[in-house]
């Protein structure tokens, strides 16, 4: 049984829950002032401003904010008191945006995507695309959450889907500070699982990456080297093997913006994600070639503005009126909360986004 | 902006402006800083608990603070950085101690 660290913002109703409010600490202090620049300053001195679309590669699309976790630094604030689920009618609309995308990859997300009662139907009709990478980001520890669920990695298996999943750490400490008791063991229960129907093995077919995240206020480490000491360890300790470790920047939106303030750390993570602006990173952040699409079907530039409600400026705004050749005539809606995509080697959920 | 304290952690952030007064020398110091912490036959993850040992040894405030949290974004854990800084701790009490060979060959040719 998983002990669940907290509640999420909209349950404790919390200020933060509230998207207009984040938007507004992340324009006022340090950026209102002067001290930093904006994030519009910063990529218009390299004549990025206004950012702008590359051609689609990634449909990625969030089925739901309910999971069966409530982690520290979660960008969805997503937990068990999320109601939010796509409907059968929503995903209707989305296998008919599938059908005839131009996006190599579909990327399914929650929340627990799982959790979504349609969940399994709509994989089994969406894997008949024949899109070329289908992922699903599946949070591990759902596998092994209820009976229903222990199949999923023969499920996955069936339809070549390309599991991505969070672990923030080798150790159980680091895991379950930051995503509740009891994590780490039945994530390293399920990653067995799923390695045990081919999932993860060298040369497989069958495509396993982690997702690390810091468990803290500051950056992540070099993704490479993340990447050996995370093999080596699951390795050895438990004779578990994936394919690549995206090393992802958490963004200062949601949980972990109410984890900053509230431990004094807001403004120095600032300066970090500021002073670690890399302007070769914003040529490839994953906005420039994503479309997300939220749980009620509206359009965002990626997953981050979906969690702060800012639709994609453009006259299509929803999954019901899709069209890829109007949506690329957008441009990019940014805040400060885009410097946790371009600091260091870059950050997407694919990972680092420059050598 | 000055402040009451000789310490100010703002004044990380304004290490690499030591340049500006001698671009020269500040720049050939961070030429060779960044050369020594990249990968060689110690790893930069071997570097960093070595640096946050030093780093104590010199009880640079500065340094701890850098030093700690690059330790966190290599995902170095809790125990093996305190295990560093005992490094440093030991080394740093030994050599006080084996001084105390000094005081004895002292003692002894003075009183021996």
């Amino acid at each position: 049984m998983l002990k669940l660290k907290t509640q999420s913002l909209h349950k404790r109703e919390s200020e933060l829950a509230q998207a207009k409010r984040q938007l507004e600490i992340l324009s006022n202090g340090i950026f209102q002032g002067g001290d930093l620049p904006t994030f519009a300053n910063k990529i218009n001195e390299t004549q990025q401003y206004p950012l702008r679309p590359k051609k689609l590669e990634i449909l990625q699309i969030n089925v739901g904010y309910m999971c069966n976790q409530v982690c520290d630094h979660c960008h969805v604030d997503a937990g068990p008191d999320r109601t939010e689920i796509m409907t059968k009618e929503t995903m209707l609309e989305c296998l008919e945006v599938i059908k005839k995308t131009s996006a190599h990859t579909l990327d399914l997300t929650g929340g627990a995507p799982e959790m979504n009662p349609n969940f399994r139907w709509f994989v089994d009709e969406a894997s008949k695309a024949g899109i070329k990478d289908f992922i699903v980001r599946s949070n591990l520890t759902i596998i092994r959450a209820n009976k229903k669920y222990h199949d999923l990695p023969q499920f996955f298996k069936e339809h070549n889907v390309h599991v991505v999943s969070s672990m923030p750490h080798w150790t159980r400490g680091k895991t379950d500070k930051q995503r509740g008791d009891g994590v780490f063991d039945k994530s390293i229960t399920a990653l067995q699982a799923l390695n045990a129907v081919g999932y993860g093995i060298p040369g497989s077919d069958l495509r396993l990456d982690l997702v690390y995240n810091p468990s803290g206020a500051f950056l992540p480490g070099d993704q490479n080297s993340m990447e050996k000491d995370f093999k080596k360890a699951l390795l050895e300790d438990f004779g578990i093997q994936f394919h690549n470790l995206f090393a992802i920047t958490n963004l200062p939106i949601s949980r972990f913006l109410d984890y900053l303030i509230a431990s004094e750390n807001y403004e120095d993570y600032m300066y970090q994600l500021v002073e670690a602006y890399n302007p070769a990173a914003v040529s490839n952040v994953m906005c420039t070639n994503t479309i997300s699409v939220s749980w009620d079907g509206w359009l965002y530039d990626c997953d981050f503005n979906q969690m702060l409600d800012l639709k994609v400026a453009s006259k299509v705004k929803h999954i019901s009126e899709y069209n890829e050749e109007t949506l690329s005539n957008r441009d990019i809606i940014i805040s400060q909360h885009c410097y946790g995509c371009t600091a260091g080697a870059g950050s997407s959920c694919q990972g680092t986004v420059s050598g | 902006m000055a402040t009451n304290n000789y310490y100010d952690p703002a004044d990380l952030r304004k290490f690499g402006s030591i340049t500006e007064w001698s671009e020269e020398l500040g720049t050939k110091f961070f030429d060779y800083y960044s050369k020594v912490f990249e990968e060689g036959a110690l790893t930069a993850r071997e570097k960093s608990l070595i640096a946050l040992a030093v780093s104590h040894t010199e009880m640079c405030p500065y340094c701890i603070d850098a030093y700690t949290k690059d330790g966190l974004q290599r995902g170095i854990t809790k125990e093996e950085m305190m295990e560093a800084v005992h490094v440093g701790a030991a080394i740093k009490s030994g050599a006080t101690l084996v001084h105390g060979v000094m005081m004895m060959n002292k003692v002894n040719k003075l009183d021996g």
